[in-house]
Formats: structure tokens, C-alpha cells, sequence
């Protein structure tokens, strides 16, 4: 196992190749399928955590307080992420309130409770319980964690009713935007260097 | 031109769960780094991303079709489709709003149909031709895979704001339910895909799936 641990296979077309050091922004290509290899990771385990407590109080506000909120005539009405998903909930279609449940509200919390874990136990310089479970686990959520369309959602609701009405952004929609850039960030592939490092 | 080794000549194989490139020659169910699964290919790509396209591509019809919300303001109400919404805003002037509307509703979807299969086709005809940018298709089919769920967001929210009861209430339409299984089944399909198919030129354990052509 020793021996292999520095090889890495690309994995859009099999090549197999020597692990490189990479300095600050490089990346290395695939010398065949132009895939990316390997992206030189900028963030320690304590910055990375300290992203990830950031994020979680972000969270905590993207989803109590108003994404947005209307007024017309003297009404007033505001909606939260969780407002919207069971806005979808209603009659035959509440599948579908279910995915946006996933892909707006839990992928994300989920992610960051396993960072919140993984990298907590990684500031001591050893694996969690249940590493691997959690590891993977962090692999298979990402692509459903979909903050970064929601929040373009978001402003192009926005825009829909400011012709109706008037529309005021809330708290949560710039704590949206904050988030989502930041869970790019911190539960990107680079997260896999702990396998290597712990 | 010269190319480096590929795993399944040294008897690799990676892990698509870690990055770990383990040594198959013992034929090992696990990682054992990280205990997934191994496969030296993804487990029935062919039929799989077929099968998940053609079901999006059943539900893309519908999605189009029905409406996905209904409008009442003062008593009378409204439905409008994807297209519907999209001219809308056109004709209002807001064309770059309905710009990404449009390319992410209409346009990422069609792309995505198109994207996968010429890939599945090319793949099961063996063909050489432009694997690198074959390759480049493919990655870019998954980077722009889920940014069709904006519609479906865009809809949750207007519905959860407005609700005025009689003077104006905005309710979700059964065409959001089929557009969003258009994008999880889009997903799903390209996930199913193995780019690595892409570059083998023999004839090789994936072939019998070749059958699934409609």
C-alpha cells in the first residue's frame, strides 16, 4: 500500500500518473484527456474548520430569517427557505418539495456537521469515529447541495415580483450568498488530502 | 502519441469515493482505505445513463408543457409555463432575466440530452474520433447539470410570499413536479456515465450493453 499511496489515477480516463507537490494556484492536467489531477489545496485544517463555524452561523441565519419579504397595499408577507419548500409540499407534487428539502436546507447542514466533525478531531491530529463513514458520506452529498442555484434563484424571484410589487431582501438571502460561497470553498474535493494527512 | 499508463494495465484500480488507486490484482470488493466499492468501471454505465436519459426525457415533455404556476391576482388567474415566463420577462424588457431563465430551464436541459447522447452513441460504436474534446463534453455536461433546479426554486419562493388570500395568491403547478425529475434524472444519468469509456478502443466487458440503442 506504501507504494501505491503516491500515485494517482485520472478519473476521466484511467492514466495513471506520480503524485506531484504543487506550489500556490497550480493544478496539474491530465496529459490525455486535458482532465484536472490534482488542485493545490490553500487551506489548513484550522482554517478550514474556522470556515466551517463561519458557515454554520450563516446557515443558522440563512434559514431563521426571511429570504425576502413583499408588501402590496399595506400587506406584508416574508418567506424563509423552509417557507419555500412547503410552499412545493401542497397536493400531488410534494415530491418534489422533498428534493428541494435535500438540495437547499439538509445537504448543506449535513455537510457541515460532517466537516464540523471531521476537521474537529483533524485539529488533534487524528481520525474521527467513523472517519470513513463521514468522509463518504461528504462525497456523496456534494453534488446535491445545490446553495449557489438558490441563491441565483433567490434574485431572480426577486426580480419577478419587483414588477408586481414591492420586494424587500432580507437577512437571509445576504446570508445565502455568503454561505453557498463559502461551502464551495471548504466541502470542496480537496477535503480528500485528509485521507493522506490523518 | 505517447501515453502515460493506464490503471487498468498495472492492475489498478481508483476509487471514486477517496482518490485511493488500489491494487486490483487480488480483486478486492472494497477500498480499503476508505471501505466503498470498487469497480474498475462504473457498474452498467451504458444501460444506466440510457435509461435515466430517456426517463428525463419523458418527463422534459410534460415539464414543458403543463404549466408550473398559476397566478391569481383580484380574482383572475393566470397559468404560465417555463416558455410563458421566459417571454414574459422578454417582453417587458428584462431580457437578460430572461436569458438565464431560459438557458438554465430550456437550454442546460436540451444540452444535456444532446450532450449525453452523442457521447453514449459514440461510446457504443467504438468511435476514436476527438476523445479529448469528448472528454471536455462530458465534464462540462456535469458542471452545469444542476443549475435547471432554479426554476423550481424560483417557484417555491414566489409561492411562499405570495399568499394574499384574495387579493392575489401565487400556487405551484404540476409542470414543477416533472421539471424537477428532469434534473435529478439528468443528474442521475450523467452520474451513471464512466468518461473513461470514452477512451478505450477494444472490445471489452461494457460492449453487451451496447444493446440498449432505442
Amino acid at each position: 500500500m506504501a507504494t501505491l499511496s503516491p500515485l494517482i489515477i485520472c478519473e476521466h480516463c484511467d492514466c495513471v500518473y506520480e503524485k506531484v507537490t504543487l506550489a500556490k494556484h497550480q493544478k496539474t492536467l491530465c496529459t490525455r484527456c486535458a482532465g484536472v489531477l490534482q488542485r493545490y489545496n490553500g487551506l489548513s485544517v484550522e482554517q478550514r474548520l474556522a470556515l466551517t463555524l463561519t458557515a454554520a452561523v450563516l446557515w443558522v441565519f440563512a434559514n431563521f430569517y426571511p429570504v425576502m419579504s413583499i408588501s402590496l397595499q399595506g400587506l406584508k408577507s416574508s418567506a424563509t427557505l423552509w417557507d419555500s419548500v412547503v410552499a412545493l409540499a401542497q397536493g400531488p407534487i410534494t415530491f418534489i418539495a422533498l428534493v428541494a428539502a435535500i438540495s437547499i436546507i439538509i445537504a448543506p447542514v449535513f455537510q457541515l456537521l460532517l466537516l464540523m466533525w471531521v476537521l474537529g478531531f483533524a485539529m488533534q491530529g487524528r481520525r474521527s469515529p467513523a472517519f470513513k463513514l463521514c468522509m463518504r458520506w461528504l462525497e456523496a452529498l456534494r453534488p446535491w447541495s445545490m446553495l449557489e442555484v438558490c441563491l441565483l434563484g433567490a434574485m431572480v424571484a426577486v426580480f419577478k415580483l419587483a414588477g408586481m410589487l414591492d420586494v424587500l431582501p432580507g437577512t437571509g438571502l445576504f446570508a445565502l450568498a455568503a454561505l453557498s460561497l463559502l461551502l464551495i470553498r471548504i466541502a470542496g474535493r480537496d477535503i480528500r488530502d485528509l485521507w493522506d494527512t490523518l | 502519441m505517447s501515453r502515460p499508463p493506464t490503471a487498468s494495465e498495472l492492475n489498478l484500480c481508483l476509487c471514486h469515493s477517496c482518490g485511493q488507486a488500489s491494487d486490483v490484482s487480488a480483486n478486492p470488493d472494497e477500498c480499503e482505505r476508505c471501505s466503498a466499492p470498487l469497480h474498475r468501471r462504473k457498474v452498467h454505465s451504458l444501460t444506466r445513463t440510457w435509461a435515466y436519459m430517456l426517463t428525463a426525457l419523458a418527463f422534459y415533455v410534460p415539464a414543458n408543457l403543463l404549466p408550473v404556476m398559476n397566478t391569481s391576482m383580484l380574482g383572475s388567474g393566470a397559468d404560465s409555463t417555463i416558455m410563458s415566463g421566459v417571454l414574459e420577462f422578454w417582453q417587458h424588457g428584462a431580457w437578460d432575466i430572461a436569458l438565464i431563465i431560459f438557458i438554465a430551464s430550456i437550454a442546460v436541459p436540451g444540452i444535456k440530452f444532446v450532450a449525453l447522447t452523442l457521447l453514449l452513441v459514440t461510446v457504443q460504436r467504438n468511435n476514436q474520433w476527438a476523445r479529448k474534446e469528448r472528454s471536455k463534453l462530458f465534464r462540462f455536461v456535469e458542471v452545469i447539470g444542476y443549475w435547471s433546479m432554479l426554476d423550481v426554486i424560483v417557484v417555491a419562493l414566489v409561492a411562499a410570499l405570495v399568499r394574499f388570500q384574495a387579493l392575489g395568491t401565487i400556487e405551484p403547478r404540476l409542470g414543477i413536479l416533472f421539471f424537477g425529475l428532469v434534473v435529478v434524472f439528468t443528474m442521475l444519468s450523467a452520474m451513471s456515465f464512466d468518461p473513461r469509456l470514452i477512451w478505450e478502443n477494444h472490445h471489452n466487458e461494457e460492449m453487451p450493453d451496447g444493446v440498449a440503442t432505442p
